[in-house]
């Protein structure tokens, strides 16, 4: 039966130790603890909280710079682009101006042939004139003396002429 | 929440390395324990120079003026009567018997008998002598102070009731002593705790906060917050103090050894305490919707003459079941432990080797007890806590039957 009774002096200390333990409990312990918990999750808190801030910044920066690198690349390509239009463009003018010069050229060295051509055969013509009159002087003056003779000169020059003409020709 | 279920795996980290501590450590506790605090038996039991012992005891014990009740409780273990010594208040903390003396350590006694009388309880001489203050004798029978004539007459009157008055006892008893040393021991636990929580700040824990805090945020979060509800924080100094007063003492009350050993939460006057204090600040932050519950229930009127007693009836039924639950667990648990070590003195007495065969198992079942008693201590403690929340958490809430018809 004592088991279940409660006794005096043991109810009379614990109401007066518990009561003074929770006082003191409360004002210099759990007080601290609880606010330096409350206070330290809440900074953990926060701190989670900038750093998925500080994710998304990251993230929203990473695409900024792939755009800018995209664009660059783009930039890049299409002035590869121009570069190479521009250099054909080039070789086809130069290759074009070159025929045209070398056209140019050769018209100019043909004129330049048939200019000497007409020439030289404007000169030789003046030669053969000369050269017939000196044939038919002499020839003049050789039938004067002999008949046969003058037969075989007059041939010889006509043969003469013959071969000069074809020269020409 | 997963912040939460880490620090809950820690503190079961934590209860384990403090399960498995006591483990290693109870058997030897128990060794150390269990042949000297029980000599009376190892008298029967052991060699003839033992024997003589005993014959010598009892002679004292004769010398001394004794009844013949302690005669008998010397011829025969009784294990009845040992297990309840233990687990029952004392006015001095018993060892062990040396040589059929008891060795221990006598505290100071505290009466208040028109006038305060304060003396060591060596001077009782274990009930045996009749201390005399101030033209007052008193003498100690079976673990209470009666006031008697000078011979120390106890006087009996039907059913074994003693008819001698008593003296108001303020004694610093056992389990008082063994409150003071938890009390101290939790001061000292949380106070340095707390300035740990001073001196680093918001850096990780270390140490004994490292132990503490795991428990103070598993009970804050799983189970006070969400049982009492909004005003939560209000209540949490008074709910931690009942956790950690009862989970240490529980604790302390396994170790087998002065100065811990004592049987102090499965006191009922202990509990008792803790059980009023419940009820007084759950009555007292009882708001409108609590006592419009109790005194006018959503029934119709006529069943009111039914309620009524029973809501009144449930709202000192809560606490007293407190009181009780804590009270039995805790007391059944050191029952069945001193009953193992009872049954090796029981065979003992048959003959030594049945009792050598006997203590192997004991010791077994001992440290299975040991190792059970630990859970017990800390489920109580959380079971008294878990249903304090609930109680004032039902008493604080807003009913929303009454908001929902407005």
């Amino acid at each position: 039966m004592d088991l279940v009774l409660p006794g005096l002096g043991l109810t009379f200390w614990m109401l007066l130790v518990f009561g003074l333990l929770m006082f003191l409990l409360k004002k210099f312990a759990w007080k601290p603890i609880l606010t330096a918990l409350h206070e330290r999750e809440h900074s953990i808190d926060e701190a989670l909280k900038s750093a998925e801030v500080a994710r998304e910044q990251m993230a929203k920066l990473n695409s900024d710079n792939e755009a800018l690198h995209k664009q660059a690349r783009e930039e890049r390509d299409q002035i590869l682009k121009e570069a190479k239009e521009m250099k054909n463009e080039i070789i086809a003018e130069a290759k074009k101006s070159a025929e045209e010069e070398g056209k140019r050229m050769i018209q100019r060295a043909t004129e330049e042939i048939n200019k000497q051509k007409q020439n030289a055969i404007a000169e030789l013509k003046g030669q053969v004139a000369t050269l017939s009159v000196n044939i038919a002087e002499k020839l003049i003056s050789n039938q004067l003396s002999n008949n046969a003779e003058q037969q075989a000169i007059i041939a010889s020059q006509v043969n003469n002429l013959n071969n000069n003409q074809q020269a020409i020709a | 929440m997963p912040e939460n279920k880490g620090l809950l795996i820690l503190s079961k980290l934590q209860l384990f390395v403090l399960i498995s501590v006591f483990t290693l450590f109870s058997p030897v506790f128990s060794f150390a324990n269990e042949p000297v605090s029980e000599h009376k038996t190892e008298v029967k039991a052991d060699t003839t120079a033992a024997h003589e012992n005993h014959e010598i005891s009892a002679t004292e014990h004769s010398a001394a003026g004794h009844g013949e009740q302690h005669g008998e409780a010397v011829e025969a273990f009784n294990p009845g009567k040992m297990i309840l010594d233990h687990v029952k208040d004392a006015h001095d903390w018993h060892i062990l018997d040396y040589n059929g003396h008891p060795v221990g350590v006598p505290l100071p006694i505290i009466l208040y008998d028109n006038g305060l009388h304060v003396f060591s309880s060596a001077k009782f001489e274990h009930g045996h002598a009749v201390v005399e203050i101030k033209g007052n004798f008193y003498k100690l029978h079976d673990g209470h102070i009666y006031k008697t004539d000078a011979a120390g007459t106890i006087e009996i009157g039907e059913k074994k009731a003693v008819m001698n008055a008593k003296p108001m006892d303020f004694s610093i008893t056992k389990n008082v002593l063994a409150l003071f040393i938890g009390a101290a021991l939790m001061l000292f636990i949380f106070l340095s705790v707390a300035k740990a929580y001073k001196t680093r700040g918001k850096a990780a824990p270390k140490g004994l906060q490292s132990l503490v805090e795991p428990l103070i945020v598993f009970l804050r979060d799983e189970v006070i917050k969400p049982s009492v509800g909004k005003h939560y924080a209000r209540f949490l100094p008074l709910l931690l103090s009942i956790f950690f007063f009862i989970f240490i003492n529980n604790l302390m009350g396994l170790i087998p050894i002065f100065p811990f050993g004592a049987n102090l939460t499965g006191n009922i006057a202990v509990t008792m305490i803790l059980a009023l204090i419940v009820f007084v600040v759950v009555n007292f932050s009882g708001n409108k919707h609590y006592w419009k519950h109790i005194f006018m229930p959503d029934v119709p009127v006529g069943l009111w003459i039914l309620l009524i007693p029973i809501e009144i009836i449930g709202v000192v039924l809560k606490p007293f079941v407190l009181m009780l639950r804590l009270f039995a667990n805790i007391t059944a648990g050191h029952i069945i432990i001193l009953g193992f070590f009872s049954l090796i003195f029981i065979f003992g007495q048959k003959s030594v080797g049945a009792g050598l065969g006997a203590s192997v198992l004991s010791v077994a079942f001992t440290l299975f007890m040991s190792v059970l008693e630990l859970l017990v201590a800390f489920l109580q403690a959380y079971v008294f806590t878990l249903l304090t929340s609930l109680y004032i958490g039902s008493a604080t809430e807003e009913h929303h039957h009454a908001e929902d018809h407005h």
